[in-house]
């Protein structure tokens, strides 16, 4: 049991310089599980974290081949919104965004969660058009939006190019106040060390190699620290989904895609909130720290190798300068790629599969970190028994048989 | 970043002048009405999204313009090798 974060023991701790304990203890992998959740990342760790929480199963094992925070969770850009168009996938991210809202209480660690608005530019009569449907479709779902116009945005954001002589000139935005950031690598080490206080065991550096299965029940998983037994297995690999799927002999309608981003040297205090544009395809805001975090697209070809090609960056940088000129001499620190598994409609997997006992959660394609609590959330239920989530129940996997796809590329296609 | 010997043009080009097309030797169903809602799923959304040694197809763009066959690794991008569709078919594909 790690000792509770409060003011008294990080005064305590802080003046003496010492008895910091370890944020997450480190577990071997034990012989048997009542549950394995197969990747280390937000999703997975949250799942673990309210299977422990809400369900009532502690004798939980999270199995990452790397370490915690080193994946898709520490890569993102870290956009949490709730505004999506259908009502199907804004009651999910809603519910998301309802327990981001408590999340660093709840965790006891500062998440970092800062709701400093997002603003959706549009460009176009079509975009403003779009804007204006999702907008009145978010406020039926009881999901704060409005919709602002250009003026109202410089106002806001003095630094913004409202030129009329642009080749994209913004023409208003839509605007969800809730909305913000988070500290993303502080979102999994808060999962995973609530988690193990719950019981869970976190294992990294453990890589699954094969998933047993017997006359169509799940029995447990191999993995580089031997085999570990279980009766129900959840996979949240994100980019690998389609590698573990393999090993249980399923097939899975994903692909895998570099996503890019970049963030700049850390500056004074010039952007307030998060600026996104899907039309010239660009995001970004500013960190605690200081840097500009900017997001770019998915690379059209399929890869495992946590890099793109440089014209993606090219291109996003292009749409920034044309929306920030001030940003021009900015000089960039680093740029990374991670690999996220896309749907053909824009919209995550969680479900059971044809395999008893095993359960998948992914193609959460480019926007899955503002979905971290809730994704979890739903698996965890899913999980524990053996039933979908209500929010869950749009998002089974036979929706690409049945034909109910959730056509969500509006809102969730590109830009997150 | 990474170079194509696109089959027609018989030269390395850069991969900016290409796009990428999907995976390769996914054959329209003959007869469709036949097919189950399954069968139907798995032509159009199922992928098999290898880790590995990925055959795929690609277009020249900005060059000839013409669709062929890649054989690219999805670990680390590099091109194994390139083929037009005369050449290689699902069958002979290695």
């Amino acid at each position: 049991m790690q000792k509770k974060y409060s003011w008294y023991s990080l005064l305590k701790a802080g003046l003496a310089n010492q008895d910091w304990d370890k944020a997450i203890p480190s577990s071997k992998p034990k012989s048997k599980y009542d549950v394995i959740i197969i990747g280390g990342g937000g999703h997975g760790l949250a799942t673990a974290y309210y299977l422990a929480k809400e369900c009532g199963i502690t004798n939980v094992a999270v199995v990452e081949k790397g370490y915690i925070g080193g994946g898709n969770t520490g890569r993102n850009t870290t956009i949490i919104r709730s505004n999506y168009l259908r009502d199907e996938a804004s009651s999910l991210y809603e519910h998301s965004m309802r327990l981001w809202e408590g999340l660093s209480e709840d965790l006891n660690f500062n998440v970092m969660f800062s709701q400093r608005g997002v603003y959706n530019l549009g460009h176009t009569l079509q975009d403003m058009r779009d804007i204006e449907r999702r907008v009145n479709a978010n406020v039926l779902n009881g999901v704060d939006a409005v919709v602002v116009d250009h003026k109202e945005i410089k106002e806001q954001i003095p630094i913004i190019n409202t030129s009329k002589n642009v080749r994209y000139p913004i023409m208003g935005a839509s605007f969800q106040a809730r909305a913000g950031v988070a500290r993303h690598d502080g979102v999994a080490w808060g999962f995973a060390r609530a988690a193990s206080n719950l019981g869970v065991d976190i294992i990294q550096n453990c890589e699954v190699i094969d998933i047993e299965v017997e006359e169509g029940r799940v029995k447990g998983v191999k993995t580089t620290q031997g085999d570990i037994l279980a009766d129900r297995v959840g996979c949240v690999s994100a980019g690998h989904s389609s590698v573990i799927a393999r090993m249980a002999g399923l097939r899975l309608p994903v692909e895998s895609h570099p996503l890019q981003a970049f963030v700049s040297e850390a500056m004074k205090p010039i952007l307030h909130t998060v600026v996104m544009s899907n039309a010239v395809h660009g995001y970004v805001s500013q960190s605690d720290k200081g840097d500009l975090v900017i997001g770019a697209g998915i690379d059209g070809y399929n890869s495992y190798a946590q890099r793109g090609s440089a014209k993606i960056v090219e291109h996003c940088a292009a749409a920034i300068l044309e929306l920030f000129p001030i940003f021009s001499r900015v000089r960039m620190n680093r740029q990374w790629g991670g690999i996220v598994d896309v749907c053909p409609d824009a919209c995550p997997v969680i479900s059971p599969t044809k395999v008893q006992g095993l359960y998948f959660n992914c193609g959460w394609g480019t926007g899955g970190f503002k979905a971290t609590p809730g994704s979890g959330n739903v698996f965890a239920h899913t999980i524990a028994q053996d039933k979908q989530h209500d929010l869950a129940v749009p998002f089974h996997i036979d929706r690409f048989t049945t034909g109910a796809l959730i056509d969500e590329h509006g809102a969730a296609g590109v830009a997150h | 970043m990474f170079s194509i010997h696109c089959p027609y043009c018989k030269e390395p080009r850069d991969q900016n002048e290409f796009s990428p097309a999907g995976e390769a030797f996914i054959a329209r169903p003959e007869n469709p009405e036949a097919l189950s809602d399954e069968e139907w799923a798995d032509y159009v959304f199922y992928r098999t999204n290898l880790k590995g040694d990925h055959w795929e197809q690609w277009v020249h763009t900005s060059g000839c313009r013409k669709y062929f066959l890649v054989k690219r690794s999805t670990i680390n991008h590099e091109v194994i090798e390139v083929a037009t569709f005369e050449e290689i078919d699902s069958e002979n594909a290695s």
